[in-house]
């Protein structure tokens, strides 16, 4: 088994954490895993994206050129990634701010509309965690188990009374995400 | 101790591998793409555990003189920065390297020259291996591929250093000081005490505490005939260097007609390459430099014999490609692909670079 | 009488002290730098520092201080002394650790690095030795050349449009909240080595109290580099370097002293 993701959007929508959560919990998986994020200003407020390679096997280049699955935040991301995943590969897209929607049919292609519910939800902070449960759905490369135990891992003590809400959320995510081709 | 696997950035790990292997001291000034370091170590608070000082110096210039001060009394002492940082300590670095003093130096490289930018790079190969200061010396460089190389070549590097009294560069590019990946961190090496730090290292200078002559670390020697003795012991050291401390990794050499040649995480992706090449019938390997001084010059020279055609790969303009031919010596061609300004090239687009410029 | 006869122990009334060794000195005759050298030796031995003492020398007429006091020793980079010295000190807190820096040392090529140590307060303490001319290279301007004074490289003398004024690099210092201690001396005349040797002491004191960095000025003369005798040089000192640098002490307190409890433990 061996799945290149990459995850982009705008900065401050927990881009980087959810590839972190994702790593994490492929990390408890006993699976090899890479997180390489493009990193600097664009952190705060620009396009964030990070790329997340969980293998069964050692994993040379943790950049890539195509990508098994793209989640997409944004348009410019949309933009980018799009062309870039490869044939018969998968693109979740929240269609919240965007103006055009995927075109490409040789790819399976999600929608998961986590902006809205999120704030319908009144639950903004968790939006990450509703994109995350929307993949795992469509592609349950980890366990949930494992997300859940990652997270508590690696949020500190004081934050443990926020897992309830972020496992909700996955929940959330899996109901919201559709196919669309 | 249970090896327990987590998940960090590259440099997380060198915080936290220097707190674990005994380090006395860390002294450095914020800069991207390595500032996490630091940050670590401070969130880590070592000064309450292990008795670490951590200290947060007004420049690299000064950072890279606390070294001096620090390594002067035998402790295991570091500093890290990246490029234009680098490029400000290396007046300290040449002192040090003159006065035989060891220290760790981590260099996590962003694009140059000037101030360049802050993503990736591998432009100070030259500054490292050649000597960035003035005089002729030469520094240990290890160079890691993966965030557990960049644990394990912190402990590995002081060793070097107090083995040879020479300063070590741990010299990464940005990607693996970013990167997260799986790491096992090193088993708890506690601090030496005073008693073994004077055991040790009996040039030190905490104080003469009892012994009869006094000592001075310097590296002023204003007689010709002593500063040529100082030169001539300093070669004798780099040649004894030369000798035993190469290190490099291969991946499918055994069958190879060519040989990529790639150090850091240029490396990795050029394993991806290979992987792309092998596919398609083009039988090809990888030589990974661990060292990059001392350079594997006679690996390279015995794969001279068997390949025909080395391929480097450098984010830069090509630094280490003279290296590489120098050893070749003109025997087999060597083809060069290099990115600059922080652009990482893919395993695709490193492939048809190859196919373009080797398979004719 | 016979020499014999006077070289007896219950003669003795002034021995050199064992901290200095027995090199000779290459400083100028005339220089201040031999008689400072003797005091702070002294003062190690009086306090019985001396297996505990790390000195750090600068670049300068003083680069070779560490032929001469018999501890140990850390040559530095040209100005970076007061940086070298926080780790000797931060890595071994039971040593007493000082810098010994000229006024190109100390406060032109080293400015950066002198002010921040004073600033973090390291427990150290730094001599500071102000002849205004860079003696060592040839008798070029020093920040602390004073105003239409000559030297090499201000020929017709220190002109404020082409190099500015003297700096009075210790009032900077008196002004950081990491300073405790810092006093301008002068080894001139036997009542001020007198009273300069009490402030080395003072100094070396402090840092073993942690009370903060303690900065001693000596306003000193450089006779070679003034193209003076010796006595001349002091006179001249006495009439120029004196009014524009001060003797006394400018700031004598602990570091910190200037901020409240609630400043100094402030939480946000």
């Amino acid at each position: 088994m061996k799945r290149e993701i990459i995850i982009a959007g705008f900065g401050g929508q927990g881009v980087l954490s959810m590839g972190k959560i994702l790593a994490y919990a492929g990390l408890l998986q006993g699976k090899e895993v890479t997180w390489m994020p493009a990193y600097g200003p664009e952190q705060r407020g620009g396009t964030a994206n990070v790329t997340v390679i969980l293998s069964d096997t050692r994993i040379s280049s943790p950049l890539l050129q195509s990508y098994d699955v793209a989640i997409v935040l944004n348009q410019p991301s949309m933009d980018k990634f799009e062309p870039r995943v490869k044939p018969g590969g998968m693109l979740i897209y929240d269609s919240n701010g965007m103006t055009r929607k995927p075109t490409r049919t040789d790819i399976n292609v999600y929608r998961v509309d986590a902006t809205d519910k999120a704030i319908e939800l009144n639950q903004q902070k968790t939006f990450n965690m509703m994109v995350l449960g929307g993949l795992l759905h469509v592609d349950p490369v980890v366990e949930i188990e494992n997300v859940m135990l990652g997270l508590k891992k690696s949020l500190p003590e004081r934050h443990h009374k926020l897992l309830p809400a972020n496992e909700a959320a996955m929940k959330v995510g899996a109901d919201l995400i559709v196919k669309e081709n | 101790m249970a090896e327990e696997v987590k998940l960090m950035k590259g440099n997380e790990a060198i915080a936290h591998a220097a707190i674990r292997c005994g380090c006395d001291g860390y002294f450095g000034y914020p800069i991207t793409p390595q500032s996490e370091v630091m940050e670590t170590l401070m969130a880590q608070k070592p000064w309450e555990t292990t008795g670490m000082v951590v200290l947060q110096a007004e420049s690299e210039t000064s950072s890279i003189n606390m070294v001096y001060g620090g390594a002067a009394c035998g402790k295991k002492v570091m500093t890290s920065s990246s490029s234009p940082g680098v490029s400000l300590m290396q007046e300290g670095v040449s002192y040090i390297a003159c006065a035989e003093l060891p220290c760790l130096i981590v260099n996590v490289m962003r694009g140059g020259p000037g101030l360049g930018t802050i993503q990736p790079s591998q432009g100070d190969y030259f500054q490292t291996t050649k000597g960035g200061g003035h005089g002729d010396y030469r520094l240990i460089t290890l160079s890691p591929s993966t965030v557990q190389e960049m644990a394990d070549f912190v402990g590995l590097g002081f060793d070097l250093a107090f083995k040879y009294q020479t300063p070590s560069v741990l010299l990464a590019d940005g990607v693996i000081g970013q990167m997260m990946e799986k790491i096992v961190l090193p088993d708890f090496k506690p601090r030496r005490t005073d008693e073994e730090v004077r055991k040790e290292c009996p040039w030190g200078t905490m104080g003469k505490n009892g012994r009869k002559d006094r000592n001075v670390v310097t590296s002023l020697a204003l007689e010709s005939e002593v500063m040529q003795e100082t030169n001539n012991r300093l070669q004798a050291k780099y040649k004894a260097i030369e000798e035993n401390e190469v290190r490099f990794e291969e991946h499918n050499c055994e069958d190879a007609e060519y040989v990529f040649v790639a150090f850091g995480s240029v490396a990795r992706i050029c394993e991806s390459a290979m992987e792309i090449l092998r596919a398609e019938g083009h039988k090809v390997g990888v030589l990974r430099p661990i060292t990059l001084w001392p350079f594997p010059t006679k690996e390279i020279q015995r794969l001279t014999k068997q390949v025909k055609g080395f391929m480097d790969v450098e984010l830069n303009c090509g630094q280490m490609v003279e290296d590489v031919r120098l050893a070749v010596n003109g025997q087999v061609p060597v083809g060069f692909y290099g990115r600059q300004g922080g652009i990482i090239p893919t395993a695709e687009e490193i492939a048809e670079a190859f196919k373009a410029q080797m398979v004719k | 009488m016979t020499p014999e006869e006077i070289i007896k122990p219950e003669n003795l009334v002034y021995g050199r002290t064992k901290v200095l060794t027995d090199n000779i000195m290459h400083y100028c005759p005339g220089c201040s730098h031999g008689v400072i050298h003797k005091l702070i030796a002294e003062v190690i031995e009086e306090m019985g520092i001396q297996d505990t003492t790390v000195g750090v020398s600068p670049v300068g007429c003083s680069v070779f201080a560490y032929n001469y006091l018999d501890i140990d020793w850390q040559e530095a980079a040209h100005g970076r002394a007061c940086a070298v010295a926080t780790a000797i000190k931060r890595l071994n807190p039971e040593t007493n650790v000082f810098t010994y820096q000229g006024d190109g040392d100390m406060a032109a090529i080293g400015t950066a690095e002198t002010i921040h140590a004073c600033n973090r307060g390291e427990n150290i303490v730094i001599f500071f030795v102000n002849n205004a001319i860079y003696g060592m290279t040839g008798g070029q301007m020093a920040p602390t050349t004073l105003i239409g004074m000559k030297t090499v490289t201000c020929p017709y003398g220190r002109n404020t449009d082409l190099n500015g004024f003297p700096l009075v690099i210790s009032d900077i210092l008196a002004k950081l909240d990491g300073t405790c201690y810092v006093t301008r001396q002068s080894v001139h005349t036997n009542a001020a080595t007198i009273k300069a040797k009490k402030a080395i002491r003072k100094a070396f004191e402090n840092a073993q109290a942690k009370k903060g960095t303690s900065v001693v000025e000596f306003v000193s003369a450089c006779n070679t580099g003034w193209k003076k005798t010796p006595i001349e040089a002091n006179a001249w000192m006495e009439e120029h370097m004196f009014p524009k640098y001060p003797l006394g002490d400018i700031k004598d307190t602990v570091k910190g002293s200037q901020l409240s409890d609630e400043e100094k433990n402030a939480k946000y």
